[in-house]
């Protein structure tokens, strides 16, 4: 699979000042355009891999590389550059600028990145047409665009979120947990709208979740004590 | 990234934040406030202290101390312990290169208020601050023997109106019974423009009407069964025998060294001269530790308010973390981040100096008229001294720097915070 967007090898992974390897993952690779559902227990390190597949942590060795480029090749500043050109980002909570109108935390990336703001450019539309496309691809209508972020609920923040993951239509979405502030309903109607919009924007998908009850809506599912091979050890001495 | 992108983020942030912030710009506006005026009104009391006296070369008086002379001579503080002879005076004038001399006779007083006696050649020499000369309000100099020009604050306080008539007391104190002038009342004739100087306080008299207030007098008390009337008085020998001490004018300047010399030489009574300038920098040393205590003020109150600028912008970015942390993960770089901080900072403190200095102006115009009444103390505003310009170069600098420390933490934490959210 030597086209993948995201490849993994020989990944090991301590917390400085930690005897014991937190991640050690032999090899993981996602496709461009797959849609992936990473699963564990809380503190198996899922939050951890995160940060290493968007290059915000380095691993001690082994190889992280997205879109052909290895993190640990770039200076820090050429992480960050790559990691907006590339990587849209969902958090739990508490992700929007509440100062900001949710278009304009929706164009965020679109200011930092010329890559996104070309990728946005490209679709022959204006900056901001753009922006409410993805909002209405999120089921956000034109009267919330121009809405404070902070005067939105937490549902509609979270797929303000979405959207500015997805405009300029990087290569990986992150989400990490992003459905666990939401109830039942409204989580099947968020994960409706961002595997649509995914599809849509070509995107892969990197989603994390301990609920299990939503695995099978996506492409593969992975497990992560299961390609950990430092969990096994832990396991053992516990 | 366009720079005006990072601009209008940084204005709506801190907008988000208006109330928060405006408690900081005062704070520092506070500061501002605090150091420039202590260090105003520190430098302003020098210099209307050393102000007091200018344009006269000697002070002659009796021997005693050069503070106690310079005291009593031109603050009318204290008492002579003794007094010169009228021959003495005349002797002063023969001398080479003395231009004028200006005889001072002290003692009475007026509610509390210095009588002057002296002659009309003061209204002339006499100067003070840079060389100003006085100049009256109201009216015009003292003419007949019983007429007094008095000074503006004293003129202001007890409400006195050309024209009125008073009574001058014998001795510094408060009206004594018994040991008044009553029966020699003086018309206000004039009333001199505000100097900021002890002249304000001051009643003056011709040496004449000095010397017939005590024309029945003798060692202090009057003579008992020899009242002399007022007009009486006037057909009387008035020429004073002695006076108190004397300002003396030089034609140039360069023979002050001499002349001093002549007179603590001389022959017929023990006189000392000192130096105007010389014992006011004799006299602040003594009176200056008052000085030295607003300067210690002023360094503690700089290191409290920097202090708490700093306190006040660590404690913002605990509030502004998450933000900071979302900024970084939408892509803006750690030298944005620092620069969106900065730029805050930096402003924030302008903008509170601004404020501060403004104030400092208002409270000034507004409290000068009181000052200048009630201490004497004329704060000069527009003037800029070194020190303020180092404190505000100093505020500025602490501001800029209360800013970056957080702005370096910010740099540190935020994304390690955006993309494993703890808060």
């Amino acid at each position: 699979m030597a086209g993948a967007l995201l490849e993994v090898k020989d990944l090991r992974f301590a917390w400085p000042g930690s005897a014991h390897d937190c991640l050690d993952i032999a090899a993981l690779q996602v496709a461009a355009g797959e849609t992936v559902f990473l699963h564990g227990p809380s503190g198996c390190g899922k939050s951890t891999l995160l940060s290493l597949l968007a290059g915000v942590l380095l691993p001690q060795s082994g190889r992280v590389a997205l879109d052909g480029v290895d993190w640990g090749e770039l200076r820090p500043a050429a992480r960050d550059r790559h990691r907006v050109d590339q990587v849209g980002y969902i958090f739990q909570q508490f992700n929007l600028l509440p100062y900001l109108t949710a278009l304009e935390n929706v164009l965020l990336p679109c200011r930092f990145s010329t890559r996104r703001r070309e990728a946005a450019a490209r679709s022959a539309r204006s900056l901001r047409a753009e922006g409410q496309h993805w909002l209405g691809g999120m089921g956000l209508d034109a009267a919330v665009s121009d809405r404070p972020a902070h005067m939105l609920s937490v549902g509609q923040q979270q797929r303000v979120a979405a959207a500015r993951a997805l405009i300029g239509r990087p290569g990986l979405v992150i989400a990490d947990e992003p459905t666990s502030a939401l109830d039942e309903d409204r989580r099947d109607v968020f994960l409706d709208l961002l595997l649509s919009a995914c599809a849509e924007a070509g995107s892969a998908l990197v989603f994390v979740s301990h609920d299990r009850r939503i695995a099978p809506r996506f492409g593969r599912q992975v497990s992560l004590p299961a390609i950990n091979r430092a969990a096994v050890g832990m396991q053992a001495v516990a | 990234m366009r720079a005006g992108f990072l601009w209008g983020l940084a204005w709506r942030s801190a907008w988000n934040r208006r109330f928060t912030l405006a408690l900081t710009v005062c704070s520092i506006a506070l500061s501002t406030f605090m150091l420039l005026g202590v260090e105003r009104v520190r430098t302003d009391l020098r210099s209307s202290f050393s102000s007091a006296v200018s344009g006269t070369d000697l002070i002659v008086g009796a021997r005693t101390g050069s503070v106690q002379l310079l005291l009593y001579s031109v603050f009318h503080v204290g008492a002579a312990t003794n007094n010169i002879r009228w021959s003495s005076v005349e002797a002063l004038e023969r001398l080479r290169g003395v231009a004028w001399v200006v005889p001072l006779s002290l003692g009475d007083s007026h509610r509390g208020f210095p009588v002057l006696g002296t002659t009309p050649a003061y209204f002339e020499h006499f100067r003070y601050g840079e060389q100003q000369p006085l100049a009256l309000r109201e009216g015009q100099r003292f003419k007949d023997l019983y007429e007094v020009v008095i000074g503006a604050e004293l003129a202001d306080q007890l409400g006195y109106r050309i024209g009125q008539r008073i009574a001058l007391s014998h001795g510094t104190g408060e009206i004594q019974f018994g040991a008044d002038h009553s029966d020699k009342p003086f018309t206000i004739s004039g009333i001199l423009a505000r100097t900021g100087t002890p002249v304000d306080r001051t009643a003056h008299i011709s040496l004449q009407a000095m010397q017939a207030l005590h024309v029945d007098w003798v060692a202090g008390t009057p003579l008992p069964g020899m009242r002399i009337g007022a007009e009486e008085a006037r057909s009387r020998d008035l020429q004073p025998r002695s006076v108190t001490a004397a300002l003396v004018g030089l034609h140039n300047r360069a023979a002050v060294f001499s002349v001093q010399r002549q007179v603590n030489r001389f022959g017929d009574e023990p006189l000392m001269s000192i130096l105007p300038g010389v014992a006011l920098d004799e006299l602040w040393e003594v009176v200056g530790t008052g000085e030295k205590a607003l300067l210690l003020m002023s360094g503690l109150v700089a290191l409290v308010s920097m202090a708490g600028l700093m306190s006040v912008i660590l404690a913002g970015l605990n509030e502004r973390r998450r933000e900071l942390a979302v900024l970084r993960t939408v892509g803006a770089g750690p030298w944005q981040v620092l620069a969106l901080l900065a730029l805050e900072g930096s402003v924030l403190t302008l903008a509170g100096m601004a404020l501060g200095i403004v104030a400092l102006a208002a409270c000034g115009l507004a409290l000068n008229p009181w000052l200048q009444a009630h201490f004497g103390l004329t704060l000069h505003l527009g003037q800029t001294t070194p020190l303020q310009w180092l404190l505000l170069a100093g505020l500025l600098a602490a501001g800029w720097l209360a800013s970056l420390l957080p702005a370096w933490r910010a740099y540190r934490l935020s994304l390690a915070d955006g993309l494993s959210p703890r808060t």
